[in-house]
């Protein structure tokens, strides 16, 4: 033991100096961008690349604020745009006009809540069916659910914008949100934290006359709120990053997210690299805050889903 | 055991876990069937059809034409290429990294623990098109970190066009696809390893097993079910790689994907713009490479 226990510790320290390095290497990126994002125009274009900001400017993020405009926000009247001729909706109130990186940022977290609640609502709802009644075609229903969750979700978008296109829902925020909603994970997520929820304390409910609403809200939500937890930050993210639903459903300018406007921004000028850093770090830092407060929840969150994977 | 309260349920009773059952799942069910099954169908009936874009007229049912064309396009079999170096590489190299670097992490105290999971899983957060647009930059030949970093180590003299030369590109994009890869399995593995039962391990140490053995025979049998899941979600991940391909090459440089050439099939391609129904048909071929990887690995992991 006493041999074998200097070499554990040699191949301990090792071990730990190759962490740290490969650490840093993954911290890199994330460091370009923020120093890229304020770095003056003249350490971006020099041709030895400046690891520290010689200055540290604003510039970069005047130059993305001038670039586009758009109103801060548009309210639809809802279900307008199936009235109009060219299917563009009504507003009943228009915001103030800002720079559009401000509105991407408004969209990006409208969206990102929205499917988030919607997702967390139906999900609990029907994890708690799948786990806890014994209706008929539950078990086709899992399957199906445990089928879906194994294909390619982008392989349906083009049915998708298909569809989108005939609920008159394209280039429309919902058209992103709808589909996010759908994807199973998270009522298979949520069946495996209800399958913790006693059976007795449910028939307990059930004999003193409570409703089923009641039993779902009173007892059933407070137990299954971790799994809850879980699947909120879990959406959150997900939605915020699905770039390929956000580049097939949305095209209008003051409608995109804040990752599908810097995309655009990088085709446009490609050669602007400090204005791209400031909007790549303007579409990070957000969702990075998000993740490092709610990281607890989170890892529970990827843990959970895979117990039966 | 469980088909017991079944049969003593009165039909009653049968009828009202119907009734309840299905309201509870019924908002969920609206937007799985609306938005996912009700597409996935539609999916498989594009292919089998001349949909596009432009004609507003109901498609015409051409049969299995679109996978038979698929077989002679010599641009789709490039990308089908290309898609399967990438999950080739990445697959394994995704499992093993995350499962060393889980196991060197796994026993650290918690907030030390907690760091290097939250680092190694930064790039997901950071999204897609931000770590594109900074790894664009840092490849760039004119005044990308990366060329200076080694021609300053010596390996190389002059700056090479990592993104524009083919043979490199391929290669550029799987080191990225990598990182923002690795996060998941890590996560996975740290809790799987931590779940191992201790006393086994113990029991195997006091015998005078050394480490390898216990890794080998004790752990590893142990981490199987989450070796298998992450070898499902990299292989589909892998397969789904878009974003870099949109953002860093657009396909050029021999980096065309199989989901990139549906993107470029059905919104891009000039002469036949919004070839639906052939788009479709490559979604098809894809998610049906999916299933048949899947169904492997799950055999092969159940004979081990």
């Amino acid at each position: 033991m006493k041999i074998n226990s200097g070499r554990t510790k040699a191949y301990k320290v090792i071990s730990i100096v190759i962490l740290v390095i490969l650490a840093l290497l993954f911290l890199f990126p994330l460091y370009w961008i923020v120093t890229g994002a304020f770095k003056p125009a003249q350490d971006i274009y020099a041709q030895e690349p400046v690891w520290w900001p010689t200055e540290w400017v604003t510039k970069n993020f005047d130059a993305l604020f001038k670039k586009r405009t758009a109103p801060l926000w548009e309210l639809a009247v809802p279900f307008s745009s199936y009235f109009t001729a060219d299917n563009s909706p009504v507003f009943f109130s228009v915001g103030p006009t800002v720079p559009a990186a401000f509105r991407w940022l408004v969209n990006t977290v409208f969206m990102a809540v929205v499917a988030m609640i919607l997702t967390c609502i139906t999900a609990a709802m029907a994890g708690y069916a799948l786990a806890k009644k014994r209706f008929v075609g539950r078990t086709i229903i899992f399957s199906l659910i445990v089928c879906a969750m194994a294909l390619p979700k982008q392989v349906i978008l083009i049915p998708l914008l298909k569809e989108m296109a005939a609920l008159k829902l394209i280039n429309n925020i919902w058209s992103v949100i709808f589909p996010t909603v759908g994807w199973p994970f998270g009522v298979f997520l949520m069946k495996q934290f209800s399958e913790s929820i006693p059976g007795e304390i449910l028939e307990a409910a059930r004999v003193d006359g409570s409703s089923e609403l009641r039993t779902f809200t009173t007892i059933v939500v407070p137990i299954v709120k971790p799994g809850i937890g879980a699947l909120a930050i879990f959406t959150f993210i997900n939605s915020w990053n699905d770039y390929f639903m956000q580049l097939i459903m949305l095209s209008s300018n003051s409608n995109f997210t804040i990752a599908l406007g810097i995309a655009t921004l990088q085709a446009e000028t490609s050669i602007d690299m400090g204005l791209l850093m400031a909007g790549a770090a303007l579409a990070s830092i957000p969702i990075i805050v998000v993740f490092l407060v709610f990281q607890k929840y989170f890892t529970q969150g990827i843990t959970m889903g895979a117990v039966k994977g | 055991m469980a088909k017991q309260p079944k049969q003593s349920m009165s039909r009653a009773l049968q009828r009202r876990e119907n009734i309840n059952g299905y309201l509870f799942m019924l908002p969920s069910l609206i937007f799985f069937v609306g938005f996912v099954i009700i597409p996935m169908f539609m999916c498989i009936f594009m292919s089998l059809t001349d949909a596009n874009m432009r004609d507003q007229a109901l498609p015409h049912f051409i049969g299995i034409k679109n996978f038979v064309d698929l077989w002679k396009d010599e641009d789709f079999l490039g990308a089908l290429k290309n898609t399967f170096l990438i999950v080739v590489v990445s697959v394994p190299t995704v499992c093993a990294f995350s499962l060393w670097v889980a196991s060197a992490i796994y026993k650290l105290k918690s907030p030390v623990l907690s760091a290097f999971r939250c680092i190694f899983y930064l790039p997901v957060v950071t999204g897609s098109v931000a770590v594109t647009v900074v790894w664009k930059w840092m490849y760039d030949n004119y005044n990308g970190i990366l060329n200076t970093a080694l021609k300053g180590a010596g390996l190389i003299e002059k700056n090479i066009n990592f993104l524009g030369t083919p043979g490199i590109a391929i290669w550029c994009i799987i080191i990225i696809l990598f990182t923002t890869s690795v996060g998941q399995p890590i996560v996975l593995y740290v809790s799987a390893l931590g779940n191992v039962d201790q006393s086994l391990v113990e029991a195997a140490e006091v015998d005078g097993a050394n480490h390898m053995q216990v890794f080998w025979k004790i752990k590893w049998p142990q981490i199987m079910p989450t070796t298998l899941y992450i070898l499902v979600i990299t292989t589909i991940n892998s397969f789904q790689c878009f974003a870099l391909i949109q953002l860093l090459t657009s396909g050029g440089s021999d980096t065309d994907t199989v989901m990139f050439r549906i993107y470029w099939t059905a919104f891009k391609l000039t002469e036949q713009q919004g070839h639906f129904g052939y788009a479709n048909a490559m979604g098809v071929v894809l998610a049906i490479f999916i299933a048949i990887l899947s169904a492997v690995q799950f055999r092969l992991a159940r004979e081990k």
